[in-house]
């Protein structure tokens, strides 16, 4: 592979991008990428990126299927705060806070409601046939509604060990949430690019009717792929009220679908659907992850976090973007060798 | 033949009342919440209580007004809520921290507001990068700018401007309207004039109806989509205006999710977000629904104000199926 290719390749950018930012912060703080074990835990910037990161990514990898089927879940940020909220009620009202059995229902139940509400979306898009941004849009609004209707408005705090493992707790050295998402990684990895699966949700992303002509079920795919998108917003809820053990219906996973957007379209997956890449999801939440760290470490004031962020979004999708590389390279290349950059399109047009 | 002439005209006729339906729907739902209203609580029936709505809602009026434009070609603009936001700050420290006359602040605000939209409008269309990103993007940005200006709020003290908010206007009756609403009412007409009356919005229809079709007609694809973000990122800093003479102070958190709400809006009032239909009024009987929701809530007085969040996505819900049906007969 020579060097061309490796620029030309999808996940050249966002990898170009995450070495950058790591590299940044090795310059300003040396010891950045060291990691020690201290008391069976490891520890180190690049453990702390993992498990700060690990909701993002698991909202993200369902972002991507969904995305790869030309939709779009605007409520994954809703479904994070009920799951969060219906988990930590169920958890309080508990006589023993510390019985597995108990954390286990709460779980088992605020998993089984994200589930239901993806099935909605899903029946609302697929069996329906809404505009997706619309369909999940009304779960959106209404969602943070309904997670402030179970913690009645309140911060639920719980104080419960086995409910803290989840987002909180380490496992074989490891963070358990990394564990949890790595876990669900290989899963999607495997029904998707080892079984006919990811195939078919690509063919429904890029031609409903073709593959439906075809004989792909898209509608039964289509909603099991809400289904599924809502289940990682459900744990990833979980993740996020277990690591602060409380629950906070207006201000949980607030933006983290926007979050998970922009993960996905940094990883090279287009949001027209018919396409997917979830390395490149990964990659695309690590970037995101890496810059709000970076941001602490480096000391540049938090209130610019955001406006970091707006350029480092405009810069990776500039960079994407072929009628962006046409223009800008264009222009580089057309003074010296002009006749080969016009002569390539004009041989292409008889074949 | 005369027959024929007259069945195309009755379809054509029912064509255009199927057109208006989902507007006609939205102000018959507008008319029964009124009507509710008025028989369950005392002094609910008042004009007074439309125009409070109005004075409520001026700003989220003004910005659904942009949305519309946007959502009409096809697009979405998620950075209006932040826009506003960017305002409020801007013109607060201007006039409370570097004593600039409100004369100067207002003109540089709106035009900050219309640079942000017109670069928005330029990477969506010459870079081909999708809306709801580049958005996102400029929603990233100007919270950014926010933050970076400051992170409390800054009150507004400067008199002309205060003098300004607290302008009552006198109808008759007792009632009474604000400053903002003569200003929020003004946009809707000039902005209702240029969607049915002017090229400009003809062209807005038809890029949303197929871009394809209309590039392939000869019309100005790039001009109207860049203008349609542009109009939205005027309307949006117009937006921020109002609401800082509404709370009197700029903030960086201020319309935390105000996009959502025009959005919404602008769903509720009919027209379709795949674009090509709708109409401005349709919008702003949907601002209307949205604050008759609220008014209703403090009314009833029991119920939490997340209840709020939970009937509009309701609404919504509603609405939504009632476009589907609609549709899906004409096809």
């Amino acid at each position: 592979m020579n060097a061309a290719a490796v620029i030309r390749h999808r996940l050249f950018w966002p990898a170009a991008v995450l070495v950058l930012l790591l590299a940044a912060n090795v310059f300003f703080t040396p010891g950045f990428l060291s990691v020690e074990l201290k008391d069976g835990h490891l520890y180190g910037s690049l453990i702390d990126i993992a498990r700060f990161g690990a909701p993002l990514i698991l909202v993200a990898i369902g972002m991507t299927l969904v995305i790869a089927t030309g939709g779009i879940d605007l409520s994954v940020g809703s479904v994070v705060a009920i799951s969060g909220a219906l988990a930590c009620l169920w958890i309080t009202d508990l006589d023993d806070q510390q019985s597995v059995g108990g954390v286990l229902t709460a779980v088992g139940l605020a998993l089984g409601l994200a589930l239901f509400l993806g099935l909605c979306n899903g029946v609302l898009v697929a069996g329906i046939g809404i505009q997706p941004i619309v369909a999940t849009l009304i779960l959106m609004v209404a969602g943070r509604g309904l997670a402030q209707l179970i913690t009645d408005g309140q911060i639920l705090t719980v104080n419960s060990a086995p409910y803290k493992l989840i987002g909180g707790g380490y496992w074989l050295t490891l963070p358990f949430g990394v564990l949890i998402v790595a876990a669900v990684l290989a899963i999607t990895a495997f029904l998707t690019r080892r079984m006919a699966l990811g195939l078919l949700l690509e063919s429904v992303g890029g031609n409903p009717v073709a593959s439906r002509l075809a004989g792909i079920r898209s509608r039964g795919l289509i909603v099991t792929v809400y289904a599924f998108c809502a289940l990682c917003a459900g744990i990833a809820g979980l993740m996020v009220s277990s690591n602060v053990s409380s629950a906070d219906g207006n201000n949980a996973g607030l933006w983290i679908e926007l979050d998970a957007i922009l993960a996905v379209v940094i990883g090279g997956t287009s949001l027209a659907g018919g396409r997917f890449s979830l390395g490149g999801t990964v990659l695309g939440a690590l970037v995101i992850q890496t810059l709000t760290t970076t941001i602490y470490t480096i000391g540049i004031p938090p209130e610019t976090t955001l406006l970091f962020k707006a350029l480092v979004v405009v810069a990776v999708c500039l960079l994407q973007s072929p009628a962006f590389r046409e223009k800008a390279l264009n222009r580089r290349r057309r003074r010296p060798q002009a006749a080969p950059a016009s002569a390539d399109p004009k041989v292409k047009v008889p074949a | 033949m005369s027959s024929d002439v007259l069945t195309a005209g009755r379809s054509a006729a029912l064509r255009d009342r199927q057109r208006y339906l989902p507007v006609l729907v939205t102000a018959g739902l507008l008319v029964a919440m009124f009507t509710v209203g008025g028989l369950r609580y005392e002094a609910f029936a008042s004009g007074q209580i439309v125009l409070n709505v109005f004075i409520d809602n001026a700003f989220l009026l003004v910005l659904a007004v942009g949305m519309t434009f946007v959502i009409l070609t096809g697009g979405i603009d998620l950075s209006v809520g932040a826009v506003v936001a960017l305002s409020t700050m801007v013109t607060a420290t201007l006039m409370t921290d570097h004593g600039w006359s409100p004369l100067a602040v207002v003109p540089l605000v709106l035009l900050i507001g219309s640079v942000l939209g017109l670069a928005m409008g330029c990477m969506i269309h010459y870079f081909e990068i999708q809306p709801f990103i580049v958005t996102l993007a400029g929603m990233f940005l100007a919270r950014g700018l926010c933050y970076v200006i400051g992170t409390d709020s800054i009150p507004i003290t400067e008199e002309t401007y205060t003098a300004v908010a607290q302008t009552q206007i006198s109808l008759p009756g007792e009632m009474h309207l604000s400053v903002s609403v003569v200003i929020a009412l003004a946009v809707v007409l000039f902005a209702a004039y240029m969607l049915h009356y002017t090229r400009l919005g003809r062209n807005v229809y038809a890029i949303g109806g197929s871009e394809q079709s209309a590039l392939l007609m000869g019309l100005p694809v790039a001009r109207t989509k860049i203008a349609v973000y542009t109009i939205s990122g005027f309307c949006s800093a117009l937006g921020g205006v109002l609401f800082s003479l509404y709370t009197l102070s700029g903030y960086g958190l201020n319309a935390l999710g105000m996009e959502l709400d025009a959005i919404a809006a602008v769903v509720i009032g009919g027209t379709l977000l795949t674009g090509g239909s709708g109409y401005l009024l349709g919008t702003v009987l949907g601002v209307l629904v949205l604050g008759l929701i609220q008014t209703i809530i403090s009314f009833e007085g029991t119920l939490s104000p997340w209840w709020t969040k939970i009937f509009i996505g309701l609404l919504l819900f509603v609405f939504i199926l009632l476009q589907r049906l609609i549709t899906a007969r004409r096809s």
